[in-house]
């Protein structure tokens, strides 16, 4: 084998190995998702999806939590990352940017045990639904104002000028010229941090516990999906780890319907 | 740790007291200004007079503090980080730093038109020229078609896009997307548009047009224009300013500069023996 072979060789050989790794990466997750389908979709029917006797309570209870850690969670996080990206140039904001990064790599358990301790043993008295929302969003508003941040500060500085030198307040073209302009970087972001939150479980245990029946008010425990299918997989009964499966199929669909959003909120930043 | 809501001290401008009127004849005038990039310093001593209802033109190779020097006179030179200046810019009389003088309303006075044409990628060619109106909240009682057709026509873009409207202002060309700015500019009536360099950034058919409109303006408003290219200088001006390391050279009528430069420097300068 000449010299030029060899590294034509060399090169077709860096190609098959780094496509094998992507294979071998790629089969947990694939086995994953067959494995959900083929245990999951035998479960699911109208029945299964919207009764009490069914998953309908985790189904209602997730949705819930998604909407209440949104209202708390994101404009908290957008308020974050604005104030990140557009004031952020001073040692307090540098700071804050430390401390926002640690926090999303916090571990879930934490915020969940704290979360519990403080407002489900203190304040509340009691496993509830607003718990859980405050909870999860403490590891929604790292990430959102992260986000924000960083689709913030891809707005060019000449559009910020371009309003300034009109004579416009400070507020009102971060507000009107540099959020729109940001907009779909935001909204994939919020999106993306929500698809995060949904299938959290760990703080979940310790603050809405977990249901049997529709949802009761903002200040008792509610049923939602990562629970459920947590407590379906302690269970000996085969009918309720096949309820668990169904489950899982559930809240993986939403997930993925929320990844979907992102591509079209995304194709639309690219087609400006 | 210093907390946001205190005043950054390196943003402060060393503040001179309040209502002060210098009589002068001119639109503007820079007394002793003094500009900084945190420790380098871009302009020193400028005092540079901007006559109304003309063009006044800065001249000066890349890095002379031209850009700066406009830039201080509508306060946009302190929205950069760690910029500061010293001294006074007067704008009919009265000191624009004084400390009882809103920057924002000085920019509403003071239009300014970029380097690279920046329209606001999220509106339409309408909004755009409306935007300062709308933005500013200065709009009451007033017709906003009317206004937008207006500025459209004084920055002779009007026929290009009297049809298009509702189009994106970024959707035109370089060229109309610069005349679109001019027409942002001046839908908010101010009494003196500063141009950085308007038409480095066009071909030479886009750039005559800037320059036929930078010619027409000045019946209606006091024109600053930095720029890079001495024809266009000698082509648009009524008077010169030449800068060379953040000082001011020379100043004076353009034909006295291109004929006859006082200064040594100002002639290898124009002469294209430098720069």
């Amino acid at each position: 084998m000449d010299n030029y072979s060899f590294r034509k060789f060399k090169n077709r050989l860096f190609l098959i190995l780094s496509m094998i790794c992507v294979i071998v990466a790629l089969i947990p997750l694939l086995s994953i998702l067959i494995e959900v389908i083929i245990r999951g979709a035998s479960q699911i029917n109208l029945q299964f999806l919207f009764s009490v006797n069914g998953i309908g309570p985790a189904i209602q209870g997730t949705l819930i939590l998604i909407g209440l850690t949104s209202l708390i969670g994101i404009p908290i996080g957008i308020m974050s990352g604005i104030y990140l990206s557009e004031y952020g140039n001073n040692r307090y904001a540098s700071w804050m940017r430390t401390f926002n990064d640690l926090l999303t790599e916090f571990p879930s358990i934490v915020i969940g045990i704290t979360v519990s301790v403080v407002l489900v043993i203190g304040i509340i008295g009691s496993f509830s639904a607003i718990a859980g929302a405050v909870a999860l969003s403490f590891m929604l508003i790292p990430i959102v104002a992260r986000t924000t941040e960083e689709s913030l500060k891809l707005v060019p500085n000449s559009v910020r000028e371009a309003s300034m030198a009109l004579g416009v307040y400070r507020w009102k073209t971060i507000l009107m010229v540099v959020l729109p302009a940001g907009k779909s970087g935001l909204i994939t972001g919020a999106l993306l941090a929500v698809a995060r939150i949904a299938g959290e479980t760990a703080p979940l245990i310790m603050t809405v516990l977990g249901s049997r029946y529709f949802f009761q008010g903002l200040f008792e425990p509610m049923a939602s999906l990562p629970i459920m299918i947590w407590r379906s997989a302690l269970q000996p009964s085969a009918a309720v780890q096949a309820r668990g499966w169904g489950a899982a199929l559930v809240l993986i669909l939403i997930v993925l319907s929320l990844n979907i959003g992102v591509r079209l909120a995304s194709r639309g930043r690219i087609r400006k | 740790m210093k907390m946001p809501w205190t005043k950054k001290s390196t943003n402060e401008t060393e503040a001179t007291s309040v209502e002060e009127t210098v009589l002068t004849s001119e639109k503007m005038q820079s007394v002793n200004l003094n500009a900084w990039f945190g420790e380098k310093q871009a302009l020193i001593d400028i005092n540079l007079p901007v006559k109304a209802n003309a063009v006044t033109a800065i001249i000066g190779p890349s890095g002379c503090g031209k850009s700066t020097l406009i830039r201080c006179f509508n306060r946009m030179h302190e929205l950069v980080p760690n910029a500061r200046m010293s001294g006074k810019v007067l704008l009919d009389g009265k000191n624009i730093y004084a400390s009882d003088v809103d920057p924002v309303l000085i920019r509403r006075r003071v239009g300014m038109v970029f380097q690279k044409p920046n329209p606001f990628p999220t509106m339409s060619i309408y909004d755009n020229v409306a935007a300062g109106l709308k933005l500013s909240g200065v709009k009451k009682g007033r017709n906003l078609d009317e206004i937008v057709e207006r500025s459209l026509k004084q920055a002779t873009l009007w026929d290009e896009v009297k049809d298009d409207l509702k189009k994106f202002g970024t959707s035109i060309s370089g060229g109309q997307q610069q005349r679109l700015c001019i027409a942002r500019a001046i839908a908010l009536e101010p009494e003196v548009i500063l141009m950085d360099e308007p038409c480095s950034a066009l071909d030479p058919i886009a750039t005559a047009k800037i320059e036929e409109l930078i010619v027409s303006l000045k019946r209606d408003y006091t024109v600053v224009i930095v720029t890079h290219n001495m024809q266009q200088a000698a082509r648009v001006s009524d008077f010169t300013a030449f800068m060379y390391l953040g000082k001011l050279v020379e100043f004076g009528d353009t034909d006295g500069i291109f004929e006859d430069p006082k200064n040594e420097l100002t002639e290898k300068y124009i002469t294209g023996k430098f720069g």
